[in-house]
C-alpha cells in the first residue's frame, strides 16, 4: 500500500518544464532516495508533494488524500508530512524548544506542557537536549538541521521529506546529520531523500530513483543502480562523476 | 547687544511647562502605536495579490508624503467641517499625526516583510501553519525588527512633529512655549527651554526604545551569509 | 469682505508658490554647502571637529523645525539692530536644518565605500582630501544622489511652517484666501496639488535613481 502516489505529475515555471509526466509511488516504510544533476527537478518533485509549489497536470495523493490547493486541507497534509529545508530555515527569533513546540501549540493547539514533553523527548532524539534554550544562531549548522528534523517530528509525521539538508553545511558536519535520518530510517519512517550524498543514499534506501530532465530516468534497488548494472547512459554517467 | 535673559521668569511657568511636555508625550506614545498598526495593516494591503489595494496604498503613500504636514492639518481641521466633519483640535491633531506618519511607517514596515526570506513562510507552511499564523509566529517579529531602527527614527520625527499641531490649537508644549511667550515676552528664554526639554525627549525616546528593542528582540542578529545554497531553484 | 474662491485666488496661490521655491532653493542650496563642509568635519580624523559635527546634527535633528524657527525669529529680531526680512530668518533656519540631513546622507553614502578604497588610494601616495576628491566621492555620489533628491522634497515640504512667522508662501497664501472666503477644503486642497506639482515629480526622480543606480544601501531617510 504506498503511502505517496503520482500519476503523471507535470508541473512549469512559465515555459520552463521542470517535472514532465512524473509517475511514482512510495510504500509506507520505505526510504527512497531521489539523485540527478542540479536542476534535474528533484527539489521541485519534493516540493509539490508537500504542496509548496501547484502542479499544473497530472495527481498526487497522500496517504490516500489528493494534494490540492486548498489551504486547509493543504494544511491537514502538511501536519502529517514533514519537511526538513536545505537551508534548515529555522525561526531566528525563537528559542530552539519554541521553534518545536510552535507548530505543537499553534497548529495542533497541544498544552504547552504537553508539547514541551514532546520537543524534549524529539530533541533527545536528535541529541540536542542540552541547546533546549539556545537560539538558532548560536548553533554550528548541523545542529541547526538536526532542530529542524526533530522540528518535523514533534508532529508525529507519517512521511518525511528531506531536501537536500546536507548541502549547506561544512563536510565535517554533515556526519551528525546523515547520523540522525539513517536512525530514523531504521526506526521504520517513509522519507523521500533528494540528495547529493551517494554513498548515503545507497546504504540507507530501499530504492533509488534518477530523475534526468523531469523525468524519473531510472529507478530500482541501489546495490543494481550504483552496482554497474544502470541502464541508461545517463546514470552511469552521473554514477561515475558523483559516486566514488 | 544689550539682551539680559532671564530664565527665572521661565521656570515660574514649570507647571505649564511639564503639562505641555506630558501631553506631548501622551499624544507621541499613542499615536506612534496607531502608526505601526495601521503601518503593518497598509504594508501588507501594499503587498496584497489584489492590485486595486495596492494602488490605494501607492496613492495616499504618494500623496501623503509629497504634502506638508501643516496642509493636511488645515484640510483636517479647518476643511473637513464644510463636508460636516467636525472635529476638536486634539482630534484632528492626533488622527493628523497618524495620518502623516503611517505613510512612512508604511513603508518602513514593508521593507521589513520584504526582507523576511519566503523560506521561512515555507518552513511555517511545512509544519501546518495556516497563512495568518505563519504572518503573526513566523514573520512579523523578524519583519519589525529589521526595520527597528527606522522605526525609532520614525518615532522622533513624529515626536517632533507633534509641535506642528499647535498650529491649529491644541495645547501641547509648543502651543504652552507661544502662551508663556506672549505673557512674559522672555520669548528668547522660553523657546530655548522648550528646545532643551524636545531634546531630553528625543533622546529619551532613543534610549527607552533601545532598551525596549533589547527585551522585545532578545535573539541576537541572525548573521546573513552563513548559509550558502548552491544555485538550484528548480 | 466675504466672497467666492475664483479663479483669481487660484493665481494668487500659484504666484505665492514662487516665495516657496525662492525659499526652498535657498534652503537647499544653502543647507547643501553648510552640510558639505561639515561633512568633511564629520569624518574628519581630528576628533573635536567630528564630535562637533555630530552633535550639531544631534541638536537640529531631535528638536522641532518649528521651534527652531521661532527662535530663529525671535533672536534675530531681538538680538540684531537691524531688522531682516521673514525670508532671511526663514532661510536661515530652513538652510541649517537642511544642511543636518545632508551630513547625513552624505556621510552614510561615504561610509557605505568600504574602508579599502581609501587604504588603496592613500598607498598610491594620495592625501586625505585627494582620496575622497578623486576616489570616495565620485563612488559615494552614485548611492547619495537619491536621497539627495529626497532632500529636496523635504525641504519644500518645510518650507510650509514659515507661515506660521508670517513669511508669505503658498500655505501663509492659503490661510488668507480662506480667510476671506470662507472656503478653506477648496483653498488647502489648491495649497496641497501645488505641492504635489513640486514634491512628486522630484520623488519618482528619486525613485528612479535609486533604482536605476542599483544601490541596496541608501541611507535611511524619512519624512
Amino acid at each position: 500500500m504506498s503511502i505517496v502516489h503520482l500519476n503523471s505529475v507535470s508541473k512549469n515555471f512559465g515555459h520552463i518544464e521542470v517535472l514532465k509526466n512524473v509517475s511514482m509511488d512510495v510504500a509506507r516504510g520505505s526510504v527512497v532516495s531521489i539523485i540527478g544533476r542540479s536542476g534535474s527537478g528533484k527539489s521541485t518533485l519534493l516540493r509539490c508533494v508537500n504542496g509548496l509549489e501547484p502542479i499544473q497536470g497530472g495527481e498526487i495523493t497522500v496517504n490516500g488524500k489528493k494534494v490540492t490547493r486548498d489551504e486547509r486541507a493543504l494544511k491537514a497534509l502538511r501536519q502529517e508530512v514533514g519537511f526538513v529545508f536545505q537551508s534548515f530555515n529555522l525561526f531566528p527569533h525563537l528559542t530552539v524548544e519554541r521553534n518545536i513546540t510552535i507548530g505543537l501549540t499553534v497548529v495542533q493547539k497541544k498544552a504547552r506542557t504537553e508539547a514541551k514533553a514532546l520537543a524534549e523527548q524529539v530533541l533527545r532524539q536528535v541529541g540536542l537536549i542540552d541547546k533546549l534554550n539556545a537560539y538558532p544562531d548560536e548553533l554550528s549548522g548541523g545542529q541547526q538541521q538536526r532542530v529542524a528534523i526533530a522540528r518535523c517530528l514533534a508532529l508525529s509525521p507519517k512521511l518525511m521529506l528531506f531536501d537536500e539538508v546536507t548541502s549547506a553545511l561544512d563536510p565535517e558536519l554533515k556526519g551528525e546529520v546523515l547520523r540522525v535520518i539513517a536512525d530514523l530510517a531504521s526506526a521504520g519512517m517513509t522519507m523521500i531523500l533528494v540528495t547529493h550524498e551517494m554513498h548515503f543514499a545507497r546504504s540507507v534506501s530501499h530504492e533509488i530513483k534518477f530523475m534526468n530532465a523531469g523525468k524519473i530516468w531510472e529507478s530500482g534497488p541501489p546495490e543494481k543502480l550504483f552496482g554497474g548494472e544502470a541502464e541508461t547512459p545517463e546514470l552511469r554517467q552521473f554514477v561515475q562523476h558523483h559516486a566514488y | 547687544m544689550d539682551y539680559v535673559f532671564q530664565f527665572r521668569e521661565v521656570f515660574r511657568y514649570w507647571p505649564l511647562l511639564a503639562e505641555g511636555t506630558v501631553v506631548t508625550i501622551a499624544m507621541s506614545i499613542g499615536a506612534m502605536v496607531l502608526c505601526v498598526i495601521f503601518g503593518t495593516l497598509g504594508a501588507l494591503a501594499r503587498r496584497s495579490r489584489t492590485m486595486i489595494l495596492r494602488w490605494l496604498v501607492i496613492i495616499y503613500i504618494d500623496i501623503i508624503r509629497n504634502t506638508p504636514f501643516l496642509v493636511q492639518l488645515f484640510i483636517l481641521f479647518f476643511g473637513l467641517p464644510s463636508l460636516g466633519i467636525r472635529l476638536d483640535a486634539m482630534s484632528a491633531g492626533v488622527l493628523g499625526i497618524v495620518i502623516y506618519n503611517t505613510a512612512f511607517t508604511t513603508e518602513i514596515i514593508r521593507a521589513g516583510l520584504q526582507a523576511i526570506h519566503k523560506s521561512q513562510v515555507e518552513s511555517g507552511l511545512s509544519i501546518g501553519m495556516s497563512r495568518v499564523q505563519v504572518f503573526l509566529y513566523v514573520v512579523i517579529v523578524p519583519a519589525l525588527q529589521k526595520v527597528y531602527p527606522a522605526l525609532v527614527s520614525q518615532f522622533v520625527l513624529l515626536m517632533l512633529g507633534t509641535s506642528i499641531v499647535s498650529a491649529i490649537g491644541v495645547e501641547e508644549l509648543t502651543s504652552y512655549a507661544h502662551q508663556i511667550q506672549t505673557t512674559n515676552f522672555r520669548s528668547i528664554e522660553v523657546y530655548l527651554v522648550v528646545i532643551c526639554i524636545y531634546m531630553a525627549l528625543t533622546l529619551m525616546i532613543r534610549f527607552s526604545m533601545r532598551a525596549l528593542g533589547r527585551v522585545l528582540f532578545r535573539y541576537r542578529h541572525r548573521r546573513p551569509g552563513r548559509i550558502t545554497l548552491p544555485v538550484e531553484q528548480l | 469682505m466675504l466672497r467666492e474662491f475664483g479663479m483669481g485666488d487660484v493665481y494668487y496661490l500659484v504666484a505665492s508658490a514662487r516665495w516657496t521655491f525662492v525659499l526652498s532653493l535657498i534652503a537647499f542650496v544653502g543647507g547643501g554647502l553648510i552640510g558639505g563642509l561639515m561633512t568633511l568635519a564629520r569624518i574628519s580624523r581630528f576628533a573635536p571637529l567630528r564630535w562637533f559635527a555630530a552633535g550639531y546634527v544631534e541638536v537640529l535633528q531631535g528638536t522641532p523645525l518649528l521651534m527652531q524657527l521661532f527662535l530663529w525669529f525671535f533672536m534675530l529680531t531681538l538680538l540684531l539692530p537691524v531688522e531682516l526680512p521673514a525670508l532671511a530668518v526663514a532661510a536661515i533656519a530652513l538652510s541649517l536644518n537642511a544642511s543636518s540631513f545632508a551630513i547625513e546622507i552624505w556621510r552614510g553614502s561615504i561610509e557605505a565605500i568600504p574602508k579599502t578604497q581609501w587604504e588603496s588610494a592613500a598607498s598610491i601616495g594620495m592625501s586625505r582630501l585627494q582620496q575622497l576628491r578623486y576616489i570616495i566621492a565620485p563612488q559615494a555620489i552614485r548611492i547619495g544622489i537619491a536621497p539627495t533628491v529626497g532632500l529636496a522634497v523635504i525641504v519644500i515640504k518645510a518650507t510650509s511652517l514659515t507661515a506660521l512667522i508670517g513669511f508669505v508662501e503658498v500655505t501663509r497664501a492659503g490661510q488668507l484666501v480662506s480667510g476671506v472666503t470662507f472656503q478653506p477644503l477648496l483653498t488647502y486642497s489648491v495649497v496641497a496639488l501645488i505641492y504635489l506639482a513640486f514634491c512628486w515629480p522630484l520623488s519618482i526622480l528619486s525613485r528612479r535613481l535609486e533604482q536605476n543606480l542599483d544601490v541596496n544601501r541608501t541611507p535611511e531617510l524619512s519624512q
